[in-house]
């Protein structure tokens, strides 16, 4: 492991004690009440949900046009992550879904294309798990094919009539609420590198046992 | 030279397919079959659930496209012909581009007797315009296959692909059957509103665009070992 991670670690989790505090001091929204502060999970969530798929998709084309493997290793973590916070971004959704629009979900583009998305990134560790030799390729291929959906997920609360809150909302937040979305956003931004960097190495731990176990043979 | 390696590859996977009809019979079969299985399931008293036409037709043409696929490119590993192929001093996209037609083809058959048919059992005005139906079908089926023959192509020297196809393959074409059955629905209504029709076609066109374009720019490095 690198020098910085533990330090990164332990930051982390103090970071992840500090910000239940920042959020329960932060002010309470005049429509939605309480119910509003699973924002400040959702949001960071979804950002690094978003986040993974790019790193996913971009690796997955390196490793496709030049086969550098450690971008394969690469690729393969962050479809963990989206998978991860997916699931993170998706529970708490409906969560707050079911307080400010009255349902738990919604066949709403935002909500769809973000689903797909995720279920992109499962059928990515379906074909990594029991596609056999060769599926490192099809998996990054398959990649490929859910990077494109990041920019639709992102601009579709531009441009359809959605319930979901546009892009518009972060940049025109007051302080009070902005300090602990950022505050939050940056705390799961650090998850997300030890995670990603952990599981990497897991990877390249893998990958040196089996070089050893080729070289034995020979 | 791009043209003419599409070309023969049209030609050459129609006179496979005319010898036998194996995959031409099996997919419509299994087209029709389903389309039963949810008259059997959704029609009660003779009375056809309301709206459900359109997304049971596009149902039917991914599940039997899905089928298609797979036996398509099955019959290719059989012979080790898909090896012959990759061989052949010929571009790979041209390659690509003369699977699309040919799966392209094989769907717009098994359209063709599938609307008749949901037509006839859900009671809906499939027929009454004609063109736009086509143009709706048209552009879905080039969007759904364009993935469908990458990832089917790609599967061929993969394990357990039988399953995979459909794992893979679903989650990323979902949007095209989402625009497919809102085009689609929007034309059955008494009153068809020509601006929705045209924002769900011209959504279908960018998903043609995008899945085509990705494919073609992926299929050579992924079809090289």
């Amino acid at each position: 492991m690198p020098k910085w991670f533990t330090p990164a670690a332990a930051i982390c989790g103090l970071m992840f004690a500090v910000a239940p505090v920042l959020i329960a001091n932060a002010p309470y929204e005049s429509t939605m009440g309480l119910v509003q502060k699973i924002f400040y999970v959702h949001l960071p969530s979804a950002w690094m949900f978003l986040l993974a798929a790019i790193i996913c998709g971009v690796a997955s084309v390196r490793f496709l046009f030049r086969g550098d493997p450690r971008q394969d290793r690469l690729a393969w973590a962050a479809a963990e992550l989206v998978v991860l916070f997916g699931v993170v971004t998706l529970v708490t959704g409906p969560l707050w879904a079911r307080k400010a629009w009255g349902v738990w979900w919604q066949w709403d583009v935002r909500l769809t294309a973000s689903l797909m998305g995720w279920m992109v990134a499962v059928a990515y560790l379906l074909l990594r798990r029991y596609g056999g030799p060769g599926s490192d390729k099809l998996a990054a291929g398959l990649a490929l094919f859910g990077m494109a959906n990041v920019p639709f997920v992102y601009i579709s609360v531009n441009y359809w009539r959605t319930i979901h809150p546009t892009t518009n909302v972060v940049p025109t937040l007051p302080a009070s609420f902005g300090l602990p979305l950022w505050f939050s956003a940056v705390t799961f931004l650090l998850l997300f590198v030890l995670l990603l960097r952990v599981r990497v190495r897991l990877e390249e731990q893998r990958a040196r046992l089996d070089a050893l176990y080729l070289s034995m043979d020979a | 030279m791009f043209a003419r390696v599409v070309w023969l590859i049209l030609r050459k996977d129609f006179t496979v397919e005319v010898r036998s009809l194996e995959i031409a019979y099996t997919t419509l079969f299994f087209a029709i079959s389903c389309v039963l299985v949810f008259a059997f399931a959704l029609v009660q008293e003779g009375r056809a659930p309301e709206g459900g036409a359109a997304g049971i037709l596009w149902i039917a043409i991914a599940f039997a496209g899905t089928l298609a696929l797979g036996r398509t490119f099955e019959r290719e590993r059989q012979s080790e012909t898909l090896r012959a192929l990759l061989l052949a001093p010929a571009a790979r996209p041209a390659v690509y581009v003369g699977k699309l037609l040919g799966i392209v083809a094989l769907l717009t058959a098994a359209e063709i007797v599938l609307v008749p048919l949901v037509a006839l059992l859900f009671q809906a005005p499939l027929l009454g315009r004609p063109f736009w139906l086509a143009v709706i079908l048209l552009t879905g089926t080039v969007g759904f296959a364009a993935v469908g023959t990458l990832f089917a192509a790609m599967l061929v020297r993969a394990r357990s692909r039988d399953v995979l196809l459909p794992v893979l393959l679903y989650p990323i074409t979902v949007p095209v059957i989402i625009a497919g059955v809102r085009a689609t629905a929007a034309l059955l209504q008494p009153e068809v509103d020509a601006g929705i029709i045209r924002f769900w076609l011209a959504l279908l066109v960018c998903f043609d665009v995008v899945f085509v374009t990705l494919a073609l720019w992926t299929f050579e490095p992924l079809m090289t070992d």
